[in-house]
């Protein structure tokens, strides 16, 4: 799950050059079947005029990648302060821990896609999708973030009490760092299962809503038996989700590369 | 050095005493009973015994981690700054715990930053303790870049940060290959013996107890309590010529006997 390819050579090239190979195959084997067969664009539109769609529609699409990011954005932003926040609360008290985890396990085993159009019924569209894309990352965050709390070595925690450490120095200076590569494992699942969560309430709005979101521009498409437009918006979420998980391993490496083992290349 | 009309009683006080010290955990162990122990300033004193014997728990109790189900513990000799919450003990666990997210430097100052020590007050003092067990040049390393040896070097330092009366050491080279243990046996010595700290070592090696020690503490395990003391009367400093000497034979198998009883005794 880290950033691939940080070795040089041979291996480095292959990493990024076979991707690419398969993406060229892919696209020319469904550009031939199109053609071939002579589809319509109803049925499946060539990545020829996928793109021109892209093109053309750059504007609308764009806009409504903007409302989806930022949803997004917003809905990680909050789940990840309020589950770290809960983790810490959960790490200080036993008893909250006791008395709320359970509630927080049946958040996330409920499926969203079926919270979804109950919170349309109470929130405002746009409320209701921003409690969708935190309610799913808002979990993982959690779990992991108290897993890395409780794992705190021991006989660092004597260390500090040894030296008279006030409570707030312990989680401050000892806790929190040391349960930042769990934290970050959190992070980063969020960070795409987030994205999720919109898409997913967008999607439940759709047509009834007046949501300009990307998911609700591929369910209007749909309506509208505009495929292409449909492949177009597709491939932006692709690529959002691509560039999140990336952005966040990114940062992940960035925060633990001088000391975590897993951020650590070894040579062989 | 007596001052006139001052009395000086052939022992000095306590750096610390522990009185029928008993120690029973939750979960229905009874880890020591009965355990008297007096600490002098300027001693090296190992508690030597088998695993389970409670050495690691006595150690705790008078760092104050823990505390005793009987018996009382007294921290003397360094007047009101001794005792357990106070900066007069460094303690050096048997991994080197060090925090691998922050840099040599910062994990031997975290004493002193806890303390909140400023940094001006603070760097040239752990600059010293780095210097002193050698590691000047990895002062920004991080844990991980750094060998066992080293680790337990830079714990080492950390402990003497604050220049503590009483340094207290569980196990602390028991990890390591022989050659690196022999080698920080050494310095061990040599920073006990110029910094004259006053020393309680928790070990289950008699070969390293008798080589450090000016005092071996045998203890018996379930429960922990002492069974023997063997002085150890070689003349410091010690060097590796002392490893192979009669006279370290010879005090190896006075401690290997007192401990071969001492396990009798509770089987």
């Amino acid at each position: 799950m880290s950033v691939p390819g940080r070795a040089f050579g041979p291996e480095r090239i292959l990493r990024i050059a076979l991707p690419l190979v398969a993406l060229v195959l892919g696209v020319t084997a469904w550009h031939l079947v199109v053609k071939i067969y002579a589809l319509p664009p109803v049925k499946l539109p060539g990545p020829g005029l996928v793109w021109d769609t892209l093109i053309d529609d750059r504007q609308l699409l764009l806009e409504s990648l903007g409302v989806t990011l930022l949803t997004t954005f917003e809905g990680f932003l909050l789940a990840t302060v309020g589950a770290i926040a809960l983790a810490i609360l959960f790490n200080v008290s036993r008893l909250v821990e006791y008395t709320l985890y359970p509630y927080a396990v049946i958040l996330q085993v409920t499926p969203v896609l079926a919270i979804a159009p109950l919170l349309l019924i109470y929130l405002p569209q746009q409320g209701a999708v921003l409690a969708c894309a935190w309610i799913v990352a808002f979990f993982p965050v959690l779990a992991n973030t108290t897993l890395g709390l409780n794992s705190v070595d021991h006989n660092l925690v004597d260390l500090y009490r040894l030296y008279g450490a006030s409570p707030g120095q312990i989680l401050f200076r000892l806790k929190l760092p040391s349960a930042l590569p769990n934290m970050l494992t959190g992070i980063r699942i969020a960070g795409g299962l987030s994205l999720v969560g919109a898409v997913v309430a967008e999607l439940a709005a759709g047509s009834g809503g007046a949501g300009s979101g990307l998911a609700y521009r591929i369910a209007e498409s749909q309506y509208r038996l505009n495929i292409p437009r449909m492949f177009a918006a597709l491939f932006l979420l692709s690529v959002a989700g691509v560039v999140i998980f990336f952005a966040l391993s990114g940062l992940s490496y960035l925060l633990l590369r001088r000391w975590h083992e897993s951020a650590v290349t070894r040579e062989a | 050095m007596a001052l006139p009309g001052f009395s000086v009683s052939l022992r000095p006080p306590a750096s610390v005493a522990l009185r029928d010290v008993a120690k029973t955990f939750a979960n229905g162990v009874q880890a020591l009973d009965g355990l008297d122990l007096d600490v002098r300033p300027g001693e090296f004193v190992s508690l030597l015994g088998p695993s389970g014997c409670g050495k690691s728990t006595a150690l705790r109790l008078i760092a104050g981690l823990s505390e005793p189900s009987r018996g009382s513990i007294a921290w003397g000799a360094g007047g009101a700054s001794a005792g357990p919450r106070g900066r007069d003990i460094g303690f050096v666990f048997q991994e080197p715990t060090l925090m691998p997210w922050t840099t040599v430097a910062r994990n031997v100052a975290l004493p002193l930053t806890l303390h909140h020590v400023s940094a001006e007050v603070a760097a040239p003092r752990v600059g010293a303790a780095i210097e002193r067990v050698g590691l000047t040049a990895f002062r920004d390393a991080y844990p991980r870049e750094l060998s066992g040896g080293m680790k337990m070097r830079v714990s080492i330092a950390r402990a003497l940060v604050t220049d503590p009366s009483l340094l207290l050491m569980d196990e602390p080279f028991a990890a390591l290959d022989e050659i690196t243990r022999f080698k920080l046996n050494n310095d061990l010595l040599e920073l006990w013996r110029t910094l004259r700290k006053t020393v309680v070592f928790v070990t289950h090696s008699v070969f390293e107890s008798v080589y450090l020690s000016s005092r071996i503490v045998v203890m018996t395990p379930r429960p922990g309590r002492v069974f023997k003391e063997v002085t150890i009367d070689a003349p410091y400093p010690r060097q590796e010529s002392f490893r192979t000497s009669a006279e370290y034979a010879g005090y190896c198998r006075l401690a290997s006997e007192a401990l071969t009883h001492a396990m009798a005794v509770a089987a």
